[in-house]
């Protein structure tokens, strides 16, 4: 029912014409700036969109039953319209040559916005066609620039062949994708101009609006109203690599990405401390069967040490002022399958480290099964990072976002080191860094600090108290 | 006249076992993919009570047959069913229902190439694709008043999302079997003589059985024209695609049918862009080419998708040596070459073979035309000299009549029903089709030109009908209105002869008219059908009622049976 094509009464007007008539009511100003040029030559008609239905704002054309060089005589259906409510058949009240189309298939125009250009005659076309030149300079369809902007920013392309060519048949050297060639088609891009930067040197998408002169990030037309996943990495700064496979975030790798980039307004510096672990490691073995695990002894040693140096454990909100956190809070960094979390061991100074250990193992579980909570991994107040177990032997941690310090934990091993009676003796060492916040943590803060850590460590015993 | 013979035969066990196991059999697997019973049914008030009559008939045709349920009457078997796909499922089901012992060989996994290879895992891609395109449709959500930020997906979890479905079903389907007592016997079978297979390993069938009938369900393999080479990775059929190994920028597809429909959904939705290669002037050379024309408008202008019809891409390169996938196309009629494409990937989706070597075809004098095993409507394979091979029975794609599974499915059923002594001819034109692309395409019966045609020979008249999803409270609530539903039908009599959906979920909204032609129901009985509002099923009941039936035709008003 609502399909059955009505044919519907027509849209064009000569220029002249519509001076009379008055401004019309979309893209007027801009049309005025060409007034000048156009009035002298009257047998150029334009096809506007018509208005199918009171509440019809804009247009889709389904397809050109007529098509550019085709000559039409009055009352031949042109065009198929797809409004808010139905295809209908326009048809034409002038005859005439279908000089050029300026909204193609598949594209929508707004109601009164000129969709194709009529040529009284032969002689006339050549006239039309560069005219659609200048209506298409920076005419994708709606919201028509200022002519000013117009006619500086974009000086029109040469004159390329205005009459598009069949999808296929694009003629050109290099080899385009599908939706370039169609970028080319509705910006009016010669394909055969254009440096592919593509794999293979093929022609992209963002080859062509680039030649246009488009922002590859505002998506211009409504026929790319169905956009690509592809379209996220292409509107990154650098080009892709030939060849290359592109892989977006996923929803936890888009959170590092973005508190990593956070990270560098924030003044870092950092302190490295060489800990002996000999009496940390002989405790390890000891609380081991217990289910204890380093990571764990490494954390309340962390906590026990910040709960002596508070501004440590604070962090530093608006560049103005200390926020002393209450709890010590050790958020841990735990890689995980395609990404990276830190689960949090709240309240590590106050929690024996059994407590701890079983807290862990739960944390570890759920965050291997994607389950935890918010609070479970943004509540952190100080972070531990321990790359030890793959022999890394120091590095250096970026500071997260909203935290005072983090730490980074080597692997520990055998040194030679000479005590204060010059006795040799091989211990083993590891080595730790710390990343603070200079804002609201000094140089002298964080020696303090480790100094302390070193003692708790170097003599653990206070760990399992 | 046997009936009553048959009757007195162990009628308590045969009936528990037929009855209380389909039962059974049918809930947790939850997969007959086709349940159509054909035209035999015109008389519709004989099916309300016929339950044990229909049991005695079908015991009366078993005593008929020599094949009392359980024993194989000196047989192994009394159904003997190669190839365990969704057809021969359908088939060893309906065959526990009608008191058969059943076995059914098969050589690779159970489920076949629907369930593993085929419709299942491309759901699941479909299901994938589907969300993906509305995320990334701004215009859409922001008109619901929806805000997402850049949505994207993670190819392997697509991919084992399809992996994962298609391991379901396919221990749905084992389970419902095994729990029906059906044998499953691993290997490739063959046919040594008369009712009789050998199985095993591939080459060394080394057990014997058999069987009083026997069905040939062993399918179909993807069809790959000579000039192309397969790689696996850049050059690859829908069997290696549904792996979902790799999302290349770039992609043709070879084929415009349902499967290259499909996968270019699938694959625009995931970022690539789709060159189609079609060998005829047209794309969707199978669709109603009213419906080809909307579809065009709606799944592939829009899209990342551009084409060249009428060309066969008479040699495919992969990519190797630094140098990208080359398709090198001709033209179809002249073989002049037209254009050399160079592409990231090509999937050759140019339809499907059948796979039926290793039958032991010839020890029956059987030969396959193009591979496909010659039937007859009864779906009985007939012999070199065109007569019917007793208790020899070819279903789904390996027969060609109709490749989808659910006709596999119906085929199967019939052959059961025939075998169990009521004859039964499926009507193929009610069978429906669907294209799972988004939003949906489906019909069943003739395309508006196969109906005129039909008419202009028969000498009746046609006319059709349209309805817009536009108009569709439903599909407007859910900002789909792309679509329109066509009914072909005979004024005359009101007969249905087809009827064709595009839109949003047109795939599940074909089995009203698909059963109406099943079962011979008229337009002027079928209008008066109430359709729950607001739902997109009154995209149809417009449809019936909006079809003119000239006066004078008899109104067949059902009456009520229980009351």
């Amino acid at each position: 029912m609502a399909t059955a094509p009505a044919p519907l009464s027509l849209s064009a007007s000569t220029l002249p014409a519509r001076l009379r008539a008055g401004a019309v009511p979309a893209g007027a100003r801009w049309r005025q700036a060409r007034r000048g040029r156009m009035v002298v030559r009257a047998k150029i008609r334009e096809i506007f969109m018509p208005a199918l239905s009171s509440t019809m704002t804009e247009g889709k054309i389904v397809s050109w039953s007529a098509g550019e060089g085709d000559r039409v005589s009055k009352g031949d259906a042109v065009v198929v319209v797809e409004s808010d409510k139905a295809d209908m058949d326009v048809e034409t009240f002038h005859d005439g040559i279908v000089a050029a189309v300026l909204v193609q298939a598949g594209e929508s125009a707004p109601v009164g916005a000129p969709i194709a250009l009529l040529a009284e005659s032969e002689e006339e076309v050549p006239l039309a066609l560069s005219k659609a030149q200048e209506l298409s300079n920076g005419q994708p369809q709606q919201a028509p620039p200022a002519p000013t902007e117009d006619a500086a920013a974009a000086p029109p392309p040469p004159p390329a062949p205005a009459a598009a060519p069949a999808p296929v048949a694009a003629g050109t050297k290099g080899i385009a994708s599908p939706q370039a060639k169609k970028l080319a088609k509705q910006h009016r891009v010669d394909l055969a101009k254009v440096t592919g930067t593509g794999p293979y040197g093929r022609i992209t998408s963002a080859d062509v609006e680039a030649a246009a002169g488009i922002q590859p990030k505002s998506k211009p037309a409504p026929a790319a109203a169905a956009p690509s996943v592809g379209a996220v990495p292409q509107a990154a700064v650098l080009p892709p690599v030939p060849g290359a496979t592109v892989v977006p975030f996923t929803t936890m790798q888009a959170a590092v990405s973005k508190n990593m980039v956070e990270s560098l307004a924030v003044p870092t510096f950092r302190v490295g401390y060489p800990i002996v672990t000999d009496k940390l490691d002989e405790l390890y073995e000891k609380v081991k069967p217990k289910g204890v695990t380093m990571t764990v002894l490494l954390a309340k040693a962390a906590a026990m040490a910040l709960a002596q140096h508070p501004v440590v454990n604070a962090s530093c909100r608006d560049g103005k002022s200390f926020t002393y956190n209450s709890n010590i809070n050790i958020a841990v960094a735990v890689a995980i399958d395609g990404g990276l979390i830190t689960p949090v061991l709240q309240d590590a100074d106050k929690l024996d480290i059994y407590l701890l250990s079983q807290n862990w193992k739960d944390l570890v579980k759920k965050a291997r099964a994607k389950q935890l909570q918010p609070n479970e991994y943004s509540s952190g107040t100080f972070t531990l990072s321990n790359l030890g177990m793959f022999a890394v032997d120091q590095f250096d941690a970026i500071l997260p976002p909203g935290q005072g310090a983090i730490m980074a934990v080597g692997a520990s091993k055998p040194t030679v080191v000479a005590d204060k009676d010059g006795f040799f003796s091989v211990k083993s060492k590891m080595l730790v860094n710390v990343t603070a916040d200079h804002r609201i943590v000094y140089g002298a803060d964080l020696a303090a600090f480790l100094q302390t850590f070193a003692k708790i460590l170097e003599d653990p015993e206070s760990l399992t108290l | 006249m046997q009936s009553t013979a048959a009757v007195s035969v162990s009628a308590s066990a045969t009936a528990s076992r037929g009855g209380a196991r389909s039962e059974a059999a049918r809930r947790p697997g939850g997969i007959r993919v086709c349940g159509l019973r054909g035209e035999a049914l015109t008389c519709p008030s004989l099916r309300i009570s016929q339950a044990p009559a229909r049991l005695a008939a079908a015991r009366a045709a078993a005593a008929a047959n020599g094949a009392v349920a359980g024993s194989g009457g000196g047989f192994d078997y009394d159904l003997v069913i190669i190839g365990a796909g969704v057809g021969g499922h359908g088939a060893a089901l309906h065959a526990v229902e009608e008191g058969l012992k059943t076995a059914i060989i098969e050589g690779d996994v159970v489920g076949g190439t629907c369930v593993n290879r085929g419709c299942v895992p491309s759901k699941a891609l479909l299901a994938v694709s589907g969300r993906m395109r509305e995320l990334h449709d701004e215009h859409h959500m922001k008109s619901m008043g929806l805000q997402v930020s850049s949505p994207g997906y993670d190819r392997q979890g697509v991919a084992d999302h399809a992996n994962n479905l298609a391991s379901k079903i396919r221990s749905n389907l084992t389970n419902s079997m095994k729990a029906l007592g059906v044998d499953i016997l691993t290997g490739v079978g063959t046919i040594v003589g008369k009712q009789k297979v050998r199985y095993g390993k591939a080459g060394f069938p080394d057990k014997e059985i058999t069987a009083r009938n026997i069905i040939i369900a062993t399918g179909s393999v993807p069809f790959v024209p000579k000039g192309i080479e397969i790689d696996g990775k850049t050059v690859f059929t829908s069997d290696h695609a549904l792996k979902l190994e790799s999302v290349p920028d770039w992609i043709a597809i070879v084929g415009s049918g349902y499967i290259g429909l499909e996968f270019s959904d699938v694959y625009t939705a995931l970022g690539s862009e789709v060159t189609f290669v079609e060998a005829l002037d047209q794309l969707m050379p199978g669709f109603d080419p009213e419906i080809a024309k909307l579809a065009q408008r709606v799944l592939i202008n829009p899209r990342k998708i551009d084409y060249h019809t009428g060309v066969f891409a008479s040699k495919i390169t992969p990519a190797k040596d630094g140098k990208p996938v080359l398709i090198e196309l001709i033209d179809a009629k002249t073989k002049e070459h037209k254009e050399t494409l160079e592409v990231d990937a090509a999937l050759i989706a140019t339809g499907r073979a059948p796979f039926t070597k290793g039958l032991g075809l010839e020890n029956i004098n059987v030969v396959t035309q193009r591979g496909f095993v010659p039937v007859d409507e009864r779906m009985r394979v007939m012999d070199a000299d065109g007569n019917v091979v007793p208790n020899l029975y070819c279903i789904g794609d390996a027969n060609g009549k109709l490749m989808l599974a659910h006709a596999a499915s119906a085929q199967g059923i019939s052959v059961v029903e025939q075998i169990s002594g009521k004859d039964h001819i499926l009507n193929h034109l009610s069978i429906p089709a669907a294209c799972f692309t988004h939003p949906e395409i489906s019909m069943v019966g003739l395309t508006e030109p196969q109906a005129r045609e039909k008419a202009d020979k028969e000498g009746f008249e046609v006319n059709v009908v349209k309805t817009s999803f536009k108009a569709n409270t439903k599909a407007l609530a859910e900002n789909e209105g792309d679509g329109i539903a066509k009914l072909i039908y005979r004024p005359d009599t009101g007969e249905i002869l087809g009827v064709h959906i595009l839109g949003l979920h047109a795939a599940d909204l074909i089995h009203e008219a698909s059963n109406a032609i099943a079962l011979g129901t008229r337009v002027q009985d079928i209008k008066f059908a109430v359709h729950a509002h607001p739902t997109l099923s009154e995209v149809l009941d417009e449809l019936f009622k909006a079809a003119k039936v000239n006066s004078g035709v008899s109104h067949s008003v059902n009456e009520p049976v229980a009351a």
